[in-house]
C-alpha cells in the first residue's frame, strides 16, 4: 500500500513510456476508445452524438454515487446502503412535491441533500463510534432505509402526473446543449475532485485509509474521517434520489435496487483499492463510464439484456484481478528502482 | 476463576441474549396466534428457513477464518439451473443431485482460486462472482422458468423423516450442525480455524497450512449452496433465475447474529443454531400477522446491527461484574480469558 502512494507521488523513475503506462487511468482510457472503437465497427450508430449523449445521462448517476463510494471506500470502508438511500430520499421529496406542489425546487434540492447527509451521518457514527464493520453497517441499513421507503409510501408510487412540471423537468432542462443532470454531475465531480486533492479534509480520508494507527500518531482522527466520508456518500445519494425520480418521473419502492454493487464496481475498475487508501476521482470517471459504455454497447451490438448482469461481473472480476497485478509489478519495480538508486 | 465469576460469565453470555430473544419471540408468536406452540406448527415452519439455515454453518466457518463470501445466493441460483437443465436432459433424480452439488462446488472453488491466487479481498471477489453466477443462470433462463420436476424430487424438500411429522430439512440441519459443531469445538481442525482468523500470519508462521483451508472452505461453501439449491429446488419444485434473491444478506446475518465476529476469530455453533431459530420463527411470526416484507427487512437490518453493539456492550458490562466481584483485580485475568 506504501509502495502505491510513493508511486503516486512521483517516486518510480523510469522512461516517459514506464510512467504513463503505470497510470491505470490512461491504461483505462485506452481500453475505454478501444473498447467504443470496436463497438462503433460493428454498429455505427452507436457512435452518433444523440447515443453519446444517451450514455453519458445513464452514466451520470452511477459516477455521482461512485464518487461518494470512493470516499468511503479510501478509508478502507464500503457503503452498501447508497441505492437504498437514493430510494428513500427520492421518494421522499417526491411525495413532499406531490403534497405541496408550490415549494421552489431548491428547497427540494436541500432538503435531498440534507435527508442523504443524515441517513449517511448514521452510517458514519456508528461505524466510528461504535465501532461496527462498514459491511456490516451498510449491509443492515440497506435494508432499513429500503423498508423505510415502503413506511413512507405506503408501498405506493409517485408517477409522473403527480409530479409538478418544474419536479419533472429538473434533471432534464438543457443548458449550453446538455441536459442539467450532466452539468450537475460534472460540477459534483469537480467538488469531490477538489475535496479529496486539495483540502486538508480530503488528505485525511487517504491518510486514514492508508494506515489507521500512523494518521491518528500525526494527529489526524480517523473517527471524523469517516464520518466525513460516510455524510459525503449519504448527501450524493440524496441528490442523486432527487435527480433519479425526477428523470425517470416515478418513485417507487425498488427504485435503484441492486445498484450499490455497481458503484462498487466501478469504483474497483477505477483502480480504486478496496482495502483503502488509494483510489482518484479521474479513475472513478473512467470507471462509471466504462461500465456505461458496456451496458449501452450490449443493447446496441443486439445482446439479450439478460447477458448484462454475468458479464458485469465478468468485467468486476477481470479488473479487480488486473489491478492486484499492476500492483505487484508497480511494487516490484519500486523496489528494484530503490535499489539501483 | 471463581464460581460466581463463571457464572456471571456464563450469564451475560451473547448466547444467552440469544436465548431471551428466543423466548421473546416465542412469547409474542403465542400472542398473535393460539395455535402458534402445536408441535406441528413449530415444526413446519422451519420448512421456510432451512436452506439458509445450512448455509449459516459453513459460513460460520469463512467468517471465523476471517474472509466471507457473498455469492452464495447466486451459487444457489446457478445450481438450481444446471440442476433443471439435466433434468430436461432426461437425467434421473440422483443425477440431479450431483449436478448441483458439483456447480456448486466448482462456484466455491472458482471464488477460491481467484481470492488466494491473486490475494484479492474476498468481498471484493465475491460481489464479482455473485453477478456473474446469478448471471449465468439469466443467461441460460432469460425471463423463463424450469418447471415440470418430478413428484418424488419433493420428498427431500418437503418429506418427513419415516412415518412421522418431523421435516427431513429440519433433520438434516441437526446433523449437519452436529458436525459442524464437533468439528469447530473439539478437534484440531476447529482450533487451527480460529488460529487463522485471529492472526493469518502468525498462523501461517506457526505452520499451518492457511491458504489451503482456506481454499477448501470456500469449495466447502460453495458445495453446501448447492446443496440447499437442491433443497430449495425441490421444495418449490421449480427454477427461476432470480431464486433465493438477497439471501446472501441473510445467512451473513445469521451468522453475526450469532455472535461470530466479522473480522474472524470468535464465534460458536450454539450461538448461530440459536440465531437460525430466533431469526426463523421471528419472520413467520410477522408473516402471520401480514406485516410486510420490507418491514421484516427494517427488522431484521437494526437487529444486525444491534448484533454487532450488543455484544461489545455486554462484554464489557460481563467483565465489569467481573472486575466488581474481585476486591483486588486479578492480573492473570487477561490470560484467563483467553484460555477460557
Amino acid at each position: 500500500m506504501e509502495g502505491i502512494s510513493n508511486m503516486k507521488h512521483g517516486g518510480v523513475r523510469g522512461t516517459f513510456l514506464h510512467r504513463i503506462l503505470a497510470r491505470r487511468e490512461i491504461t483505462l482510457l485506452v481500453i475505454i476508445v478501444l473498447l467504443v472503437a470496436a463497438v462503433g465497427i460493428r454498429a455505427p450508430r452507436f457512435l452518433q452524438p444523440g447515443r453519446q449523449l444517451s450514455i453519458l445521462n445513464d452514466t451520470i448517476i452511477l459516477l455521482m454515487l461512485t464518487l461518494g463510494q470512493l470516499a468511503v471506500i479510501l478509508t478502507a470502508g464500503i457503503d452498501l446502503s447508497v441505492a437504498s438511500n437514493l430510494a428513500f430520499t427520492g421518494m421522499a421529496v417526491a411525495m413532499w412535491n406531490m403534497m405541496m406542489p408550490g415549494v421552489p425546487m431548491i428547497v427540494l434540492v436541500g432538503a435531498s441533500i440534507l435527508i442523504g447527509a443524515s441517513l449517511g451521518a448514521f452510517n458514519g457514527v456508528m461505524v466510528a463510534v461504535g465501532k461496527v464493520p462498514p459491511i456490516i453497517m451498510t449491509l443492515g441499513t440497506m435494508s432499513v432505509y429500503r423498508g423505510m421507503v415502503f413506511l413512507i409510501s405506503g408501498g405506493a408510487w409517485v408517477s409522473a402526473h403527480q409530479m409538478s412540471p418544474a419536479f419533472r423537468g429538473f434533471a432534464r432542462f438543457s443548458f449550453l446543449g446538455l441536459p442539467s443532470l450532466v452539468w450537475i454531475g460534472v460540477l459534483t465531480t469537480g467538488l469531490v475532485y477538489l475535496f479529496l486533492n486539495h483540502t486538508k479534509g480530503g488528505r485525511e480520508l487517504y491518510a486514514v485509509g492508508d494506515n489507521e494507527t500512523a494518521a491518528g500518531f500525526v494527529g489526524v482522527s480517523a473517527n471524523r474521517a469517516k464520518i466525513k466520508a460516510f455524510v459525503l456518500s449519504g448527501a450524493i445519494a440524496g441528490l442523486t434520489g432527487l435527480l433519479w425520480v425526477s428523470r425517470y418521473a416515478s418513485a417507487q419502492n425498488d427504485t435503484a435496487i441492486g445498484f450499490e454493487l455497481e458503484t462498487v464496481a466501478a469504483a474497483v475498475i477505477g483502480g480504486v483499492s478496496i482495502m483503502g487508501g488509494s483510489g482518484s476521482v479521474p479513475g472513478v470517471v473512467l470507471g462509471a463510464v466504462f461500465l456505461g459504455i458496456v451496458k449501452n454497447a450490449l443493447t446496441v451490438i443486439g445482446v439479450s439484456p439478460f447477458w448484462q448482469m454475468a458479464i458485469q461481473g465478468g468485467v468486476i472480476l477481470i479488473a479487480i484481478v488486473a489491478n492486484t497485478l499492476v500492483d505487484r509489478r508497480n511494487q516490484a519495480k519500486l523496489s528494484m528502482n530503490g535499489v539501483s538508486a | 476463576m471463581s464460581v460466581s465469576q463463571r457464572l456471571a460469565k456464563t450469564f451475560v453470555r451473547w448466547e444467552a441474549v440469544l436465548v431471551v430473544l428466543l423466548v421473546g419471540v416465542f412469547i409474542l408468536n403465542t400472542s398473535l396466534s393460539p395455535f402458534f406452540l402445536r408441535r406441528i406448527n413449530l415444526l413446519n415452519a422451519t420448512y421456510n428457513f432451512m436452506e439458509r439455515a445450512i448455509m449459516a454453518l459453513p459460513m460460520m466457518l469463512i467468517i471465523i477464518v476471517g474472509e466471507i463470501d457473498i455469492s452464495v445466493a447466486g451459487t444457489i441460483a446457478l445450481s438450481s439451473t444446471m440442476m433443471g437443465l439435466a433434468m430436461q436432459a432426461g437425467a434421473s433424480i440422483p443425477v440431479m443431485v450431483i449436478v448441483a452439488l458439483g456447480t456448486g462446488l466448482l462456484a466455491g472453488m472458482l471464488n477460491a482460486v481467484i481470492v488466494l491466487k491473486f490475494r484479492v479481498p474476498s468481498i471484493a471477489v465475491t460481489i464479482g462472482t455473485m453477478s456473474l453466477y446469478r448471471g449465468i443462470a439469466y443467461v441460460i433462463l432469460g425471463n423463463q422458468a424450469i418447471t415440470g420436476y418430478p413428484r418424488e424430487l419433493a420428498t427431500v424438500g418437503q418429506g418427513v423423516v419415516g412415518n412421522g411429522m418431523f421435516p427431513i430439512p429440519l433433520a438434516i440441519f441437526i446433523a449437519l450442525a452436529a458436525v459442524f459443531g464437533v468439528v469447530l469445538h473439539r478437534s484440531r481442525l476447529g482450533r487451527c480455524f480460529y488460529a487463522i482468523g485471529n492472526n493469518a500470519t502468525a498462523a501461517r508462521f506457526s505452520g499451518l497450512p492457511v491458504d489451503r483451508y482456506k481454499a477448501a472452505l470456500f469449495s466447502l461453501n460453495g458445495l453446501v449452496a448447492g446443496f440447499a439449491a437442491v433443497l430449495l429446488t425441490s421444495r418449490i419444485l421449480s427454477t427461476r433465475p432470480n431464486i433465493a434473491t438477497a439471501w446472501e444478506l441473510e445467512v451473513v446475518t445469521l451468522v453475526v447474529l450469532g455472535g461470530v465476529a466479522i473480522t474472524g476469530g470468535k464465534g460458536s455453533i450454539f450461538g448461530v443454531i440459536l440465531s437460525v431459530f430466533t431469526i426463523g420463527y421471528l419472520r413467520f411470526g410477522l408473516s402471520l400477522i401480514n406485516v410486510p416484507s420490507q418491514v421484516i427487512g427494517i427488522i431484521t437490518g437494526l437487529l444486525l446491527v444491534g448484533a454487532i453493539i450488543l455484544p461489545g456492550l455486554f462484554e464489557k458490562l460481563s467483565n465489569r461484574m467481573i472486575i466488581d466481584r474481585q476486591l483486588i483485580p486479578d492480573i492473570d485475568s487477561e490470560t484467563t480469558t483467553i484460555d477460557a
